[in-house]
């Protein structure tokens, strides 16, 4: 193992990170903010992908494609959040979950009827196809490469608006005291249906990012939702700073994991048995990081101040 | 008046008793993957199960035959769970389908223990083929490692030599790796095993090219597949190190990879572009039919309601007689896809295995899989000496 090689894992688990906190960062708004578990997170993310692909065939450019996307999830989520999660907020968690999780079904059914259930292909442009020379011997792809680029931006936007505007302060009251926020006259309905428009655009966000390298079909969402829900119980419930530091944290575990842990254990083990025990480790290594966080901080690592 | 009717209906009950022993109608449950990602294969399988039905005249050996398709979500556990209700609920007579090997492992007990044939259309997981085999159990399909077996013959007999091996970590993986390794006789350069449906490479190709093997093979069914081809041609890997695979590119994912499969080699043990009548007849009619081309999953589930119509057929509609239709489907009696063959022992077909390599298709469609030539014939799964039947 050279130090090249784990250099450029350890970006494999940054880019993978930064995914997940584009999804876990408007998970957790709505989770923290307007206390609703919403199962349906990864239907945003797959629906931003599908749009993308729809919008970029329509009009022949990729930025266009990805800026009307985003336009359209963020509608989107407005509007699901309109019809169907306000009347959601008052019930139980159970309640949540079960509407969420038919919103699920209704949306992979959805993508089928429209477009098919075949895999569809969201190509790259020219300018984002090749690799950079990182290292000796590595070549890291560009596009990757962007990707963790467009989402420390993203991150960054983030802590600005959430810590610096008017804006973020009234998500942040929300998250620690709703009822005090509305006592004080702020329409915290309409700051609900936006902040769920804006997490479900985050969410579209890494769709579109992801569209080009897994593959956009029914049911993508789903694979990555339960390392999101993973990022936001480690991070911390309602915490944006808790899901980035989470995420990059579940995002390097992962893949170093993946890469160095069958190697590591053919160290002290028999090769059979590291065959067999390294993959089965390696996939479990997140849950037992989470399970690790909750047995000694239950809050999480960056608790919210309201919970 | 009243009694000339109960006489009426008295004798109309006498006249009809005779057919009373024979079945009116035919219930066939079959279980396949039709949401999330793995739809796409499910759908193949359906549409190819309508088709079969369509040249049967809607009647599966002359009976009217109802199909209740199940979806196993990809857990073995919802797949049995489906597979009893069809069992008790539903009263189906013979049940079939079946892609992922672990769900096939979760569901054939259970149905072969309630005393009904299970006709596998997919999933050939090793244990079924030997210790494991039922009378009850009969696979229109494969067992899992005579595929890569024939991938393992062709790149031994080519020469090629330092494979690096990647495929998911389950039953089936396991399958591929070993049936790889029968023929193939090379350095392996290393064996990676991923999560099962996980959308992400990029740490294992990092790995890969850290380890700079010659040649690599990998076995990635359905999504899996389209992300990792995606991500192998990102990471500029195409070109650089010469890319073998099993069950990775076929109609269901060439949609989503388009160019991208230019020149890639599989095999198989049947491919839309066969010459054989009843495949091309098939083939032909399905893309009237639906629109697109078939992929393999699609013709062994045309071929399983073939079989089971063979099977009613010669016991002429009484379905009760389990034992006649094992003994009639042990004849293969029908006109597969794949042309005349044979069961093994085992149920499980000796057949012939093709290289294939995709090639481009008529402008402007997308590419195209082309049969180059023969890697096995009658070609015999390894585990049949391990199965007890005797017939």
């Amino acid at each position: 193992m050279t130090l090249g090689l784990f250099l450029e894992q350890l970006l494999n688990g940054v880019q993978f990170g930064v995914m997940l906190f584009l999804m876990a960062a408007g998970l957790t708004l709505v989770f923290g903010i307007m206390n609703l578990v919403n199962l349906a997170h990864g239907s945003l993310y797959m629906m931003g992908a599908y749009f993308t692909v729809a919008a970029v065939n329509w009009t022949g450019y990729y930025v266009a494609g990805v800026l009307l996307g985003l336009a359209a999830t963020l509608l989107l989520g407005m509007l699901v959040e309109v019809v169907t999660l306000r009347t959601l907020y008052e019930r139980d968690h159970l309640d949540q979950v079960l509407a969420t999780f038919g919103l699920i079904l209704f949306f992979n059914e959805l993508v089928a009827i429209l477009w098919g259930r075949t895999a569809l292909d969201l190509a790259r442009p020219e300018w984002l196809q090749g690799h950079i020379d990182l290292f000796a011997s590595s070549r890291y792809p560009l596009y990757r490469a962007v990707i963790i680029g467009v989402g420390l931006a993203v991150a960054a936007c983030l802590w600005y608006v959430v810590t610096r505007t008017r804006l973020g302060m009234l998500v942040r009251a929300g998250a620690s005291n709703r009822t005090m926020v509305a006592a004080l006259g702020v329409n915290i309905r309409l700051l609900y249906t936006f902040v769920f428009g804006f997490g479900a655009a985050l969410a579209g966000l890494a769709g579109i990012m992801a569209g080009p390298i897994y593959a956009v079909q029914p049911g993508m969402g789903e694979l990555i939702l339960i390392q999101v829900f993973v990022v936001i119980v480690i991070g911390g419930i309602g915490s944006i700073r808790g899901s980035f530091v989470g995420a990059l944290i579940v995002g390097i575990v992962d893949t170093l994991g993946r890469a160095f842990l069958k190697p590591l254990l053919g160290t002290v083990l028999s090769p059979s048995y590291a065959d067999a025990a390294g993959p089965a480790l390696a996939s479990m290594l997140i849950y037992l990081l989470m399970a690790l966080v909750l047995a000694l901080r239950p809050e999480g690592l960056f608790p919210s101040r309201g919970s | 008046m009243l009694r000339k009717s109960l006489f009426a209906v008295a004798i109309a009950a006498l006249a009809a008793s005779p057919a009373l022993a024979q079945q009116k109608s035919l219930k066939i449950g079959f279980i396949t993957t039709l949401s999330g990602p793995a739809g796409i294969i499910g759908k193949h399988m359906r549409d190819s199960v309508e088709m079969a039905l369509d040249h049967l005249g809607r009647k599966v050996g002359g009976l009217p035959t109802e199909v209740i398709y199940g979806d196993d979500q990809f857990k073995p556990d919802v797949g049995l769970q489906v597979a009893e209700e069809m069992m008790k609920k539903n009263g189906v007579d013979i049940m079939a389908g079946i892609i992922w090997s672990n769900v096939m492992l979760a569901v054939q007990p259970a149905v072969n223990k309630a005393g009904m044939i299970m006709v596998g259309t997919n999933a050939g997981p090793s244990p079924l083929a030997g210790s494991g085999c039922n009378e009850l159990y009969f696979s229109t399909s494969w067992n899992n490692d005579q595929t890569p077996e024939a991938m393992g013959k062709f790149m031994q007999d080519q020469g090629i030599n330092d494979v690096y091996l990647m495929a998911p970590n389950y039953q089936a993986g396991k399958d591929m790796a070993a049936g790889f390794k029968r023929y193939y006789k090379g350095r392996i350069v290393d064996e990676v095993f991923t999560r099962v449906g996980q959308p992400d490479y990029q740490a294992e190709l990092s790995q890969l090219r850290a380890k700079n093997p010659k040649n690599v093979f990998v076995f990635y069914p359905g999504g899996m597949g389209v992300a990792f081809m995606k991500q192998w041609l990102e990471g500029g890997f195409r070109g650089q190190f010469p890319l073998y695979s099993v069950f990775t590119v076929d109609e269901t994912t060439i949609p989503a990879l388009k160019h991208a499969v230019l020149g890639q080699y599989e095999t198989k043990f049947w491919s839309p572009d066969l010459k054989v009548p009843a495949s091309q007849k098939y083939v032909a009619d399905f893309q009237k039919k639906f629109g697109y081309t078939p992929a393999f999953y699609g013709a062994q589930s045309y071929d399983g309601i073939l079989l089971i119509d063979s099977a009613v057929r010669a016991v002429k509609g009484n379905v009760k007689d389990t034992k006649g239709m094992v003994m009639a489907m042990r004849k293969a009696n029908y006109n597969s896809i794949r042309g005349k063959f044979t069961f093994n022992t085992n149920h499980h077909p000796i057949q012939d295995f093709y290289l294939l390599r995709a090639v481009a298709g008529p402008a402007g469609k997308d590419p195209v899989m082309e049969i180059q030539k023969k890697v096995f014939e009658n070609h015999k799964d390894s585990y049949y000496k391990d199965c007890k039947m005797k017939w």
